[in-house]
């Protein structure tokens, strides 16, 4: 039944410049009917305020990282909204302003994957042959180390910083964008618009940006969406065995990670922490879900 | 009436989707009796597929729903009957030709699983028995039988086309509907395919119900033909009435847009137009916006269906008034 | 189906040897002199230069690493800067511990994921639908060393009925299992309703149903055995995700594998020990795809007759 709708997407993608503008629209249109992408976006805004303007909620040498002997902890209260941690430090003021370090970190490290994860992908399927095996056989054998492990693995070896972090987490997701980009790269190839471009003395790289790129870029998106959920999950995981952020920078996995000599009286300090994770990662899922029905609903059920 | 095999009563089915309520098959009938071969004719979209899918009850629930009518096959309700009793009647009594048979086959079974399987269901044979039945289904359709532990893959479009029929014709069904049986296939194929289905039509004594939008094909098969269109029958005749005397402007139009060798035309006379869209039909008769022969009442009136004589129906405005006026006199 | 299975058998060494490629270069990497590592700070400076020398931290990176290979073909890992042990003997005591968690894991993944998906996918938009939906979201948001914790508050703090860790009989397990499965099993959950719900509206299904077929061996022989074949591929890429996974639930338990000797290695510049753990990891990964894909053969004909 959708059929219809499918074609004249695929027609607007074929046919450039003005109506491209059209397709985004239709593509948020889409995007607005669907609440609980609606849900995520809504979310991820109001994260994404805490996070720039967590300055000004709370300071973050008075307040995030001062200890505080006194108040150490304490439970949710009028002072403390989610209460404080064994340093007396208040969880709240430490949750935004470890959102930056999250959101940061993730869209950073999958930019870095982007980056170099789509031009190796590009790169093996627009040139093929010998070209695109070595690219795909070496990404084959970084598919091979389960990533979690290969980011541990490159802060291991080039120390804790949180630029080592988003580096490793970044080149621990590049096999992943090199795939996809090189698929929808393959898709795009041979449709008769590049021919056409070709056909009148496009040079490769203008073709590459001005045709396949501009095509590739949807699964990027839905991708890069998700991404950004994985890196951040990676991040709380190193920071959680002690290889992320260094102290005392507050970091979701790092905070409830300190937390666990304390999960017996001030459980507090190990469940907020995680409830940020959940919620910051159920957005940017719900959002890359709504993203992936929006610009290709053909998948749509 | 009483040895009509199957009838169709005031059929109505609607797909409720997102962008509206498609009524794809609005206020149907068709009889046909045993033995005998009906053509069901239409464009794309007309209902056709619709209304076979309605027989077996395999409309897919949501987005389709039978809104409405009787199907009585041998003397029974279908759409009364309860599931249990209609998977008995599925593959057995009725079955089904699909239009396409690269997808219409398991592609992780291999065909001889596939024919023994409805053999095992109706006909109560074991495992084995059921497969030695299929094997022989295979060399019927024309396929050595040692390819039974072939997959579909394996075979060409015209190779599982009959490996489809032999699937529906395993049962020995009193029915059989085939929707398309030959689109999907090379034009050489198509005969092969048509000869088969044909002869093993005649050797089983089966009524058929014989899908298609290809004129030809009907000439060549068919006893009866029903015209469908925008999801009703607009004319019902014998093969030789329709072809020698057609009524309704659409059928007429349907012959127009065929090259005929006996006759010298000058230019193929198309159907001006597109099929009306289906979420929303024109008032009145449905096919006037592009009737050539339409008049200020086809807007308005819904035509229903007359004997023009013999038996031969048409649902047109056109003929209504003439027999409503010879009425007057 | 022989040569298939030939194939992707020697496939997997050149995988290995790069796997062995990569990490050795991003662990020479590593900071700090690794013969003061061994022989602490105060070391003498003659002591330090001849177990240099007798290292071969003199030569080049690629003499270096061309030794290490040639010693891990047989088996051997070179020894642990803190315990002096060889490391292969001590990742591959560890090692069943890590393999019990990641299997328990995966087949509470396996029993959640698919039963749910395919009741999921046969009642669309059903209450049951929508609820497993929902469930199986949170559980691909939820990280699974936080989901730990709370299992511990939950069952190990508040109502005492299972151990919090370590690694001492089946309780022990449990809380480690749902852990470390939760997540993979809302990815297989989400996997296998999307692949059904595709199945389902395939033109054979309808022939199935035509052949009165009843409903349920429609969908559990027809439909299932089609909608299999991706969820396998996907089962296979999450058994890396679990082994990854393995590594902080471990954490989080006390659970005496591989993942725990690891993140320690790591903390004391133990670059041995970290290299044989990530490449014991990996391996064992390549070794369940290799698995995976011809149980991939094995169920699809298209692929298995390309091969014969």
């Amino acid at each position: 039944m959708n059929s219809d709708v499918a074609t004249k997407n695929n027609a607007s993608t074929k046919t450039k410049s003005k109506k491209k503008r059209s397709q985004w629209s239709e593509v948020w249109r889409r995007l607005k009917q669907n609440k609980m992408a609606m849900a995520g976006l809504v979310i991820l805004t109001i994260l994404v305020l805490l996070a720039v303007f967590a300055d000004v909620i709370a300071d973050y040498d008075e307040v995030a990282i001062k200890q505080n002997a006194a108040v150490r902890l304490q439970g949710p209260s009028k002072d403390h909204w989610l209460g404080t941690d064994n340093l007396g430090r208040d969880i709240f003021a430490r949750m935004i302003h470890g959102a930056r370090i999250s959101l940061m970190v993730g869209i950073v490290a999958v930019s870095i994957a982007i980056l170099i994860g789509g031009t190796l992908g590009a790169i093996a399927g627009f040139y093929g042959g010998k070209v695109d095996n070595i690219i795909m056989r070496f990404m084959d054998v970084f598919l091979a180390i389960p990533s979690i492990l290969l980011a541990i693995a490159i802060v291991g070896a080039l120390g804790q910083n949180l630029f080592n972090l988003m580096l490793a987490i970044g080149v621990s997701s590049i096999p992943g964008f090199a795939r996809i980009v090189r698929a929808s790269v393959l898709t795009v190839k041979d449709q008769e618009f590049v021919e056409a471009a070709r056909a009148i003395g496009a040079t490769d790289t203008r073709i590459i940006i001005k045709h396949i790129i501009p095509n590739a870029l949807a699964p990027v998106i839905v991708q890069g969406t998700l991404g950004v959920a994985g890196a951040i999950l990676s991040t709380a995981g190193l920071s959680f065995i002690g290889l992320g952020v260094p102290k005392p920078r507050p970091e979701w996995g790092a905070m409830l990670s300190d937390g666990r000599q304390f999960l017996r009286n001030a459980s507090h300090i190990t469940t907020f922490p995680g409830l940020a994770i959940v919620i910051t990662i159920l957005a940017l899922n719900l959002l890359g879900d709504g993203l992936r029905d929006a610009l290709d609903p053909r998948l749509k059920q | 009436m009483d040895n009509n095999i199957l009838d169709i009563k005031d059929l109505k089915v609607n797909y409720i989707t997102d962008e509206g309520t498609v009524q794809a098959v609005n206020g149907l009938n068709i009889s046909l009796k045993k033995g005998e071969s009906l053509g069901l004719v239409g464009e794309t979209g007309a209902g056709k597929t619709t209304t076979a899918l309605s027989v077996l009850r395999l409309i897919p629930n949501p987005p389709g729903k039978i809104e409405n009518g009787e199907i009585y096959f041998e003397g029974k309700n279908l759409l009364e009957a309860s599931e249990e009793e209609m998977r008995h009647i599925r593959g057995n009594k009725i079955s089904m030709i699909f239009q396409d048979p690269m997808t219409s086959l398991n592609p992780v079974m291999t065909v001889g699983e596939q024919i023994a399987e409805g053999i095992e269901i109706h006909q109560g044979l074991d495992k084995q028995k059921s497969m030695e039945k299929a094997k022989e289904m295979l060399e019927l359709v024309g396929i050595p039988k040692e390819r039974s532990v072939d997959f579909p893959h394996q075979f060409s479009g015209g190779m599982k086309q009959r490996v489809v029929i032999a699937i529906a014709l395993s049962c020995n069904p009193l029915l059989l509907i085939a929707d398309e049986p030959t689109t999907a296939l090379d034009v050489t194929i198509q005969a092969q395919v048509l000869d088969l289905m044909n002869d093993l039509k005649e050797k089983f004594d089966t009524s058929m119900i014989l899908i298609t939008h290809d004129l030809g094909i009907v000439a060549e098969t068919c006893d009866k033909v029903a015209v469908m269109y925008a999801g009703e029958i607009i004319e019902f005749a014998t093969l030789e009435q329709l072809f020698t005397e057609p009524k309704h402007p659409y059928t007429k139009g349907l012959f127009g847009s065929i090259p005929n060798l006996e006759e010298d035309v000058d230019r193929l006379k198309p159907i001006r137009g597109l099929m009306p869209d289906p979420t929303n039909l024109p008032k009145g008769c449905t096919f006037h916006p592009r009737c050539p022969e339409a008049k200020e009442t086809c807007k308005k009136r819904e035509p229903v269906s007359i004997d023009t004589g013999n038996s031969h129906m048409v649902k047109c405005l056109l003929y209504e008034e003439v027999s409503q006026s010879e009425g007057a006199k | 189906m022989h040569k298939y299975i030939l194939r992707r058998i020697l496939l997997l060494i050149p995988v290995t040897i790069g796997v062995t490629f990569i990490v050795y270069s991003i662990m020479y990497f590593t900071p700090g002199d690794p013969a003061m590592i061994m022989l602490g700070e105060n070391a003498p400076e003659a002591e330090l230069i001849k177990l240099r020398e007798e290292m071969g931290l003199n030569d080049p990176f690629i003499v270096q690493y061309g030794r290490f290979l040639k010693n891990a073909v047989q088996g051997d890992f070179g020894r642990s800067y803190s315990t002096k042990k060889p490391v292969f003997d001590e990742v591959f005591s560890r090692f069943p511990a890590t393999l019990k968690l990641t299997v328990a894991g995966l087949a509470i993944a396996l029993v959640i994921g698919i039963p749910v998906g395919i009741i999921s996918a046969t009642k669309q938009y059903s209450l049951m639908d929508s609820v497993s939906m929902i469930l199986a979201l949170l559980g691909v948001s939820m990280p699974n060393f936080w989901l730990g914790l709370m299992l511990i508050l939950l069952f190990s703090v508040k109502l005492g009925l299972l151990p919090s860790g370590g690694d001492a009989g089946f309780s022990a397990m449990i809380l480690p299992a749902i852990t470390l499965g939760t997540g993979v099993a809302a990815i297989i959950t989400r996997m296998t309703r999307s692949s059904m719900l595709e199945v389902i509206r395939q033109d054979y299904i309808r022939t199935a149903r035509a052949k009165g077929v009843k409903e349920k061996k429609v969908i559990n022989k027809h439909a299932l055995k089609n909608a299999l074949i991706p969820i396998v591929t996907v089962v296979g890429l999450q058994f890396g995700s679990l082994l990854g996974g393995a590594v902080l639930t471990e954490n989080v338990f006390s659970w005496p594998g591989v993942g725990r000797l690891m993140v320690d290695a790591i903390k004391q510049k133990d670059t041995p020990m970290v290299l044989a753990s990530v490449i014991f990891i990996s391996v064992t990964f390549s070794i369940v795809n290799l698995v995976v894909d011809i149980l991939y053969a094995y169920l699809d004909p298209r692929i298995k007759s390309q091969y014969s």
